[in-house]
């Protein structure tokens, strides 16, 4: 588990499509696809703590789904695994 | 400006010059080897290009380029050159760029190319068909105006005759009135606007300022073409008053049959001529009211019937109407054929008057 | 482990990286398929026209392929031109206005099928423009047929064993044909099927442009982008499919630049 996050993001969800590419794309590998779908029917990437806002999902993302922040100061991770914030 | 003697396509070339002409792109092919001869020495001093195309169709679509960019372009070739242009002149048509094709053709086998297009679409060329080269001079300035005006491809049908004939001429820029702001044009600094501009044949716009879509652009482009009908046909006639024959006949054509008409005129004989100096939009009207009180309509065109069918659909009487022209050309298979030639135009008017008169 | 909150930006201090969408598109809505790897192409070069300060200083040409539908959303001056013709088209653009970065959108079935002319004559002339090629190795926009790019072994519509070199010939490799030519200034091939790819590619385009407005000669950058409806595989897998198949004909990189070499 990721002890600490360094930026978070927006993700669009209405707008994916599902492909997937996000999440090998993720290196912290915090990204994992829904259980549910979308409104077309579409399963989206979610995010789990530890996100570096390095903007890697951003890049491969052919849908234009995500928004990138960072953190001003990192935000701990939680031993129940919630970003401490 | 005193008068030069000129080549048809060197004083062609100068006239496009004069009126704005800054890029040409074409190929060459006989007899329209010389406006891209004269094009390749002539446009760089006057701040211009010229490009040697690897193909007719890439030339017209340099021309398109150049056009969209906003400045008077034109490609130019003939027959078999014109025909592989055809799906840019339907392009330049449905997505409105201005550009002129220069076709100085072999024979006057291009009238169907010219007129009805070869291309996909609803849409016309407008076609101006000199009779010689002050006319020519004259065309090659009003086909940029018109091309500009209208947002259109012009064709300028020449021949053989035209393009190397020598003849002392003058040329002045012609002035033909105002035109509208290319505000459409590609300059590339609408970027990031949220206006930026696009040419686009299916007329869709942008995400910000969406166009009619394909079918009503298409719809609103043939209403275009109608509306330059009404307004933008061109025709010369004399002596169709009284005349019991009407002869017609396109550019060159057309100045041999006014020749022999008058001729016949100051013999007494009751014969007229009208020719189209637009071959689209055909001056339909002014040759139906020109054939109104004649017993018969001839045409004499060097094809095997073409501009007939133009005229066959705007005489009242379409039985009063027969060909007097055909297939020839010279034996190179490269120029007009020896029925270009008064004198046997001549002896067919009078062979068919006397027919008429039996 | 629990999920963020990413419906909303964060309310904690912090700085927006990345947008959505780069500026130059006026919306981030498309309609091209899941995995698709052209939007992401698309993306990249709008944002290095906007780094090189060009946003309000280019044309773009395109050409017919699914990208074209970008004609509506990018927010730069465009035209689509016909199948093919956008090097000569570009070429008209280009030599009437010189200080203006013109640049094509081609497929590999608009530049390498329909367009293999204009694009080596364009290059032959040394056009002072940029090609950016997508090339996914099959005619996506009508449905996953051949295009000259197609692999030999690559099943499209039209190949239904997979490319057949004795019966359908081989794939055109147009970047090292490109390279060959006296009037090309730099050709490259990247890719969009991972992260690092991607970063690598936007250096190249970056470099396509940069050579245009040294006025070096014609750039080609051709990327290699996934098309997992017409290689008839799912979604999440276009991106391992493309470096199988594509990868392997088509490798990356860097395959001729003259700011490298002397002068």
């Amino acid at each position: 588990m990721r002890t600490v996050s360094r930026g978070t993001l927006v993700i669009d969800i209405e707008r994916c499509k599902g492909c997937e590419l996000c999440i090998p794309a993720c290196p912290p590998g915090v990204l994992a696809m829904s259980k549910e779908g979308n409104a077309l029917g579409y399963l989206y990437p979610e995010l789990s703590p530890g996100c570096t806002g390095c903007t890697a999902c951003q890049q491969v993302c052919p849908d234009f789904v995500f928004e990138v922040y960072k953190y001003e100061t990192a935000v701990p991770v939680s031993d129940d695994g919630t970003e401490a914030a | 400006m005193a008068l030069r003697l000129l080549d048809g396509s060197e004083a062609i070339v100068d006239a496009a010059i004069t009126a704005g002409a800054r890029f040409y792109a074409g190929y060459p092919m006989s007899p329209a080897t010389e406006l891209i001869e004269f094009m390749a020495k002539k446009l760089p001093e006057s701040g211009g290009v010229c490009i040697n195309a690897a193909t007719e169709i890439e030339g017209v679509n340099m021309a398109l380029g150049a056009a969209a960019a906003g400045f008077r372009a034109a490609t130019g070739s003939c027959g078999q050159g014109l025909a592989l242009m055809q799906e840019a002149i339907a392009e330049a048509a449905l997505n409105e760029t201005p550009i002129v094709i220069f076709n100085m053709a072999r024979n006057q086998q291009d009238y169907f190319q010219a007129t009805r297009g070869g291309g996909w679409g609803d849409y016309r060329t407008i076609t101006l068909a000199p009779k010689d080269i002050y006319e020519a001079v004259e065309h090659a300035q009003l086909a940029f105006h018109l091309a500009d005006k209208y947002r259109v491809p012009v064709i300028f049908m020449g021949d053989n005759i035209l393009a190397r004939t020598q003849m002392g001429v003058e040329i002045e820029k012609r002035d033909f009135g105002a035109l509208p702001e290319k505000d459409w044009q590609l300059d590339g600094t609408s970027g990031g606007s949220g206006a930026s501009r696009q040419i686009w044949t299916f007329g869709g716009g942008k995400t910000n300022a969406p166009g009619p879509g394909p079918s009503e652009h298409w719809k609103r482009i043939a209403e275009k073409f109608d509306m330059i009908a009404g307004i933008e046909a061109r025709h010369e006639a004399a002596f169709t008053d009284d005349a019991q024959t009407v002869v017609t006949g396109f550019g060159t054509g057309g100045l041999f049959v006014e020749y022999v008409v008058r001729e016949l005129r100051s013999e007494g004989h009751k014969v007229g001529f009208f020719r189209p100096v637009t071959l689209w939009p055909f001056p339909g009207e002014a040759l139906e009211k020109a054939t109104e009180n004649c017993r018969q309509v001839l045409v004499f065109e060097l094809n095997a019937g073409q501009m007939i069918d133009d005229v066959k659909l705007n005489v009242t009487d379409r039985r009063k109407v027969s060909a007097i022209g055909g297939v020839s050309f010279d034996e190179s298979g490269l120029n007009l054929g020896a029925l270009m030639d008064a004198r046997v135009i001549r002896e067919r008017i009078l062979a068919a008057m006397e027919v008429s008169n039996q | 482990m629990s999920i963020v909150q990413t419906a909303k930006p964060p309310s904690i201090p912090s700085k927006k990286v990345a947008d959505f969408k780069p500026s130059l598109l006026q919306t981030e809505e498309h309609h091209l398929c899941p995995g698709c790897g052209e939007p992401v192409a698309i993306r990249m070069v709008l944002e290095v026209i906007e780094e090189l300060g060009l946003a309000q200083k280019n044309v773009c040409v395109i050409g017919h392929g699914c990208y074209g539908s970008f004609v509506m959303t990018m927010d730069v001056d465009c035209t689509l031109c016909l199948h093919g013709r956008a090097p000569a088209v570009s070429t008209g653009i280009k030599r009437m206005r010189p200080d203006v970065a013109v640049w094509t959108l081609q497929g590999d079935g608009d530049m390498t099928s329909e367009g293999l002319a204009e694009i080596l004559h364009a290059t032959a002339r040394g056009e002072n423009i940029t090609c950016i090629l997508l090339n996914n190795g099959v005619f996506g926009d009508t449905g996953g047929q051949m295009t000259a790019s197609s692999v030999v072994g690559q099943r499209t519509k039209n190949t239904l064993e997979g490319r057949d070199p004795d019966y359908h010939g081989y794939p055109i490799v147009i970047g090292d044909m490109v390279a060959s030519m006296q009037g090309s200034a730099f050709v490259a091939r990247g890719s969009v099927h991972n992260a690092a790819a991607v970063a690598q590619t936007r250096r190249l385009i970056r470099k396509g442009f940069e050579r245009q407005q040294e006025k070096r000669g014609l750039s080609l950058v051709e990327i290699l982008t996934m098309c997992p409806t017409g290689w008839f595989v799912p979604a999440a897998g276009g991106a391992d499919y493309m470096m199988e198949s594509l990868g392997k004909t088509y490798p990356l990189g860097e395959i001729k630049d003259v700011a490298a070499s002397a002068g």
